[in-house]
């Protein structure tokens, strides 16, 4: 199995169709295909055993993806927005790596792939256990884990949720998302297979997305939650905000407030609405909540089925899961525990961690949610407590570290917080070192934490709300306790 | 005879249909053909013969194939004249099952 196979029947069965779009450049699968070939021959020839992407989405993102997977080497997309000590800390883990580097070494590699080099003459490898894609997680501790993705984690996942050649000619769908999400790969691959037109929107922004969509009469689009927030916040509730020709809208990365969902479907009554939950680690959707799924919990006034509105739907056919305790035993019916999951697109491994699968082959995701009488499942925050803001995921330890470090901080929490616009803000309940006059000082010194944040870590990850305590709740055994910072927080506001 | 394993690939003997195994019932020996003839490995000669009469209805790209009791599955990777038999049984097209897109 590889996925430059599903590239290879798109190119049998619809090669004339056009595959993707981006800004001006128009690709066919056909010309993909002899794309993907160019670079791999570029591949091997360079003597990397890695090909990087460190850029937005352009044409190079799928050419690199199948050229690496024709060579025989993973892809690995990273994020740009990684502060540059922490990027190079990434790159020494995957060398010798053939990069392709911002906006000249993207012209550079399109300008050989879609020109008239020699293509390679090997074919691709059909070995399952090859590793396609290596996608760093943010991680909950320590250093950010490179999950890997082999050949037959995707084939599985593509052959199990798509049904081959299904799309009609007139169909296109809008990706948004950045090449190092795992939906901005799996998309790649969906739309190939289904031959529906890829258009890439490289930085996402409501207008620019809702121009596109028009423009290019998208079909099908997927988004993460703050997104859709945006878009229908520029819709508005004006008549000419009309998307008639978007059917699907399928969305995920994060948790969906439900006046969004429930003001999106208000606003776009003929679209399709689905959401889809995934992880890195099991090449993206294990469960959707599909368009009846939405359709019948908005129109219903019982509370148990309003609520589906919130949940993430149910299993895909081939993947099962389970919400365990913490001794690993099944949770009842409706109470909290680990979601695990188990399925061939499942891969649960890590560069240099090994599998995380347990004996009987579940993994388990480190998120929390449960599971109601007919298995629609709920997501409940991170085991881990990790913050998803706007479907960036950061680890409060990372943030704490850096406050304690502040010549004024005694001890710190942070913690996620509801947040219409962001799915979750970050939040940091404070212990000062010394006494902290109320009011002037105290706004004084979150300024000075803001900035002590802002200058040490990404802008994404400086608290939006800090309080000051004289002390943080701790259990006998000395563990923070989150939960109850989490209620005092909610009570204070 | 190939082996037939999910991953395997094979090729017709008779004609230019491949395909990619995508499921094998437990401990059960498959024979698998195309246009009536055994498949071969993907990388081996095909004979050259004509498809049998009995089985030339060819194959559809992309589609999977399945035994009566749908647990012997197969994925078309390329299509071509003859059509797949297990054990003399012709296979059929599995029905899609329809998932919306979510991604």
């Amino acid at each position: 199995m590889n996925v430059m196979m599903l590239l290879d029947m798109a190119r049998s069965g619809h090669g004339d169709r056009v595959a993707l779009v981006s800004g001006g450049e128009r690709l066919t699968y056909a010309e993909l295909f002899a794309a993907a070939g160019r670079g791999a021959a570029l591949l091997r020839d360079s003597g990397a055993r890695h090909a990087a992407l460190l850029d937005e989405s352009s044409p190079a993102l799928p050419v690199l993806l199948f050229a690496s997977s024709w060579a025989g080497m993973p892809f690995v997309p990273l994020n740009y927005r990684l502060a540059a000590g922490e990027l190079d800390a990434l790159l020494a883990r995957v060398e010798p790596a053939h990069l392709v580097r911002g906006a000249e070494g993207r012209r550079n590699f399109l300008l050989h792939a879609l020109g008239d080099a020699e293509t390679t003459q090997a074919e691709w490898g059909m070995d399952p256990d090859e590793i396609a894609v290596l996608l760093f997680t943010s991680g909950t501790t320590g250093p950010p884990k490179a999950a890997l993705l082999r050949h037959q984690h995707l084939v599985s996942y593509i052959l199990g949720s798509v049904e081959f050649g299904a799309a009609g000619e007139d169909e296109a769908t809008l990706v948004s998302v950045p090449p190092y999400h795992i939906a901005g790969i799996a998309s790649i691959l969906s739309s190939v297979y289904a031959g529906r037109r890829l258009v890439q929107l490289p930085a996402f922004d409501a207008d620019a997305w809702l121009h596109l969509a028009r423009n290019e009469a998208v079909t099908h689009a997927f988004v993460v939650p703050t997104m859709l927030a945006r878009i229908i916040d520029a819709l508005g509730d004006a008549r000419d905000a009309e998307l008639p020709r978007l059917r699907a809208l399928a969305y995920g990365g994060g948790k969906m407030p439900q006046p969004v969902i429930e003001r999106a479907m208000r606003l776009l009554p003929n679209t399709d609405f689905t959401n889809a939950y995934g992880l890195t680690e099991t090449s993206s959707t294990i469960s959707v909540l599909t368009p009846d799924d939405h359709r019948e919990a908005a129109a219903s006034e019982d509370p148990a089925l309003r609520r589906r509105l919130v949940s993430v739907g149910q299993p895909l056919p081939l993947v099962e899961v389970e919400i365990r305790d913490e001794d690993g035993k099944p949770a009842p019916c409706g109470a909290r525990g680990e979601i695990h999951v188990r399925g061939e697109q499942v891969s649960g491994e890590y560069l240099g961690g090994g599998s995380q699968l347990l004996a009987d082959g579940f993994f388990p995701t480190r998120d929390a949610g449960s599971l109601d009488e007919a298995g629609y499942l709920f997501l409940d925050g991170r085991i881990d407590d990790v913050i998803v803001r706007g479907g960036e995921n950061m680890s409060p330890g990372e943030i704490e570290d850096v406050l304690l470090a502040h010549p004024a901080v005694a001890d710190c929490a942070v913690i996620g917080v509801p947040d219409e616009q962001w799915g979750e803000a970050v939040a940091a309940v404070v212990v000062p070192r010394h006494e902290v006059d109320p009011n002037a000082q105290r706004d004084e010194l979150r300024d000075q934490l803001r900035e002590w944040v802002r200058e040490r870590l990404r802008s994404s990850r400086v608290p939006e709300r800090i309080e000051f305590r004289d002390e943080l709740p701790y259990n006998e055994t000395g563990k923070l306790l989150r939960r109850v910072v989490r209620e005092q927080l909610a009570a204070s506001t | 005879m190939p082996q037939i394993k999910p991953g395997a690939r094979l090729r017709s003997a008779v004609c230019a249909t491949e395909v990619m195994v995508v499921a094998v019932p437990k401990d059960a020996e498959v024979e698998l053909s195309c246009g009536g003839a055994p498949m071969l490995d993907v990388g081996a000669e095909p004979t050259g013969d004509p498809p049998s009469p009995d089985f030339a209805g060819g194959t559809q790209l992309g589609k999977r194939y399945v035994d009566e009791a749908g647990t012997f599955e197969v994925l078309c990777t390329k299509p071509g004249d003859g059509s797949l038999s297990a054990a003399g049984a012709a296979l059929t097209i599995k029905g899609a099952k329809p998932l919306p897109a979510s991604d």
